[in-house]
């Protein structure tokens, strides 16, 4: 009887420390594991498991620098494929990204994933900043 | 006493199954016929088994390949173009450990037949092979035309259609591991790393095989 109580204290107690993640926290976690589901059955093929890429053939998402410069374009890259020449880790590429045809909250998780997976480590990209950054696609 | 000796017949019966009956081997694929011959005035029936007919294509270097350039040689063969979006990426990601492995054994050679020759030209063929890293003459990028191409396909027994309403072509991922004999040994999912990892230990099993030794 005793220790049946002390085991419900205890489990109060891990209960109300796991409840402490922030909003925010529980946002990321969120939008991370979706966007890893949707990555492997989108992205990973071309981009590899570890975002290593494929040779000169196709660019690695290992470039924290080029992630964080061009983070407003990245929902348009998805939105409307990429192509021409760009520099990536100091190597040039000049293939074609196809269309993708996610929704934005999809490119909202996988962006998220992307840019925190691979040593990459950005915070959350929700939804509503895709939504400002799809309206301003060239 | 009896009852003694019946269980040594049988541990004896047992312990002999379980030995290994010589090198490994791989299996022979495809359909086979028996053939009835006259061999010093007796009759044999041996087995003839299928083999990849014939062909005549252009590699990356716009040099004419045939199947005399692959004699003496193992060799897988694969079907893809490169501009494919879907499972070239991996396929090749993975053919490229079977080339890393293999690359100082002249008597290895990896064929991709490109399914799109019209947009895969030999000069994009060429660039393609560059941007892979890879150099020399054990990977071969194939161009012919498309009649030819999806006729060689049917003796690997592998799937490619013309594109499909969303304008894709329709391939499968497998790729054939062919002998000196031109006899389909093996095929392997090219989107799986595991069965990448069985195509280079077959390869290094067929390679050890008496009758591949001796091929030329």
């Amino acid at each position: 009887m005793r220790s049946g109580f002390i085991i419900s204290i205890g489990l109060l107690l891990v209960a109300l420390i796991a409840s402490c993640q922030s909003d925010e926290q529980v946002e990321f976690n969120r939008y991370y594991s979706g966007g890893s589901v949707l990555y492997l059955a989108h992205c990973q093929n071309c981009h590899g498991e570890k975002g290593e890429g494929l040779q000169a053939l196709i660019p690695p998402l290992t470039d924290s620098t080029y992630l964080k410069k061009n983070k407003a374009s990245l929902a348009c890259y998805l939105k409307n494929g990429l192509k021409g020449q760009i520099t990536i880790a100091g190597r040039t590429f000049e293939g074609e990204m196809p269309v993708s045809d996610l929704s934005p909250l999809e490119m909202a998780k996988v962006l998220t994933y992307v840019t925190n997976s691979f040593g990459n480590k950005a915070g959350v990209v929700n939804l509503q900043q895709v939504q400002v950054d799809l309206q301003k696609c060239r | 006493m009896r009852k003694l000796i019946g269980t040594l017949v049988i541990i004896i019966t047992l312990y002999s199954a379980c030995k290994p009956n010589g090198p490994a081997t791989l299996p022979i694929l495809g359909n086979r016929q028996p053939v009835i011959k006259t061999v010093n005035g007796k009759t044999v029936t041996d087995t003839v088994y299928s083999t990849i007919p014939d062909f005549k294509f252009v590699n990356q270097y716009a040099d004419t390949i045939t199947g005399k350039s692959l004699n003496g040689k193992i060799y897988v063969a694969d079907f893809f173009f490169t501009t494919c979006p879907s499972i070239c990426p991996v396929m090749h990601r993975n053919m490229l450990n079977v080339y890393k492995e293999f690359k100082a054994d002249d008597n290895f050679r990896i064929i991709s037949h490109t399914i799109d020759p019209k947009y895969d030209t030999v000069p994009v063929l060429k660039k393609y092979a560059d941007k892979m890293g890879i150099s020399g003459n054990t990977w071969w990028l194939l161009h012919g035309t498309k009649d030819e191409t999806y006729q060689i396909a049917k003796n690997y027994l592998v799937s490619v259609q013309e594109k499909n309403p969303q304008g894709e072509y329709i391939h499968d991922g497998y790729f054939i591991l062919v002998d000196k004999q031109k006899r389909l040994r093996g095929t392997y999912d090219g989107t799986d790393p595991a069965e990448i990892t069985k195509l280079i230990a077959d390869i290094k099993t067929l390679k050890a095989e008496p009758d591949e030794v001796v091929a030329k």
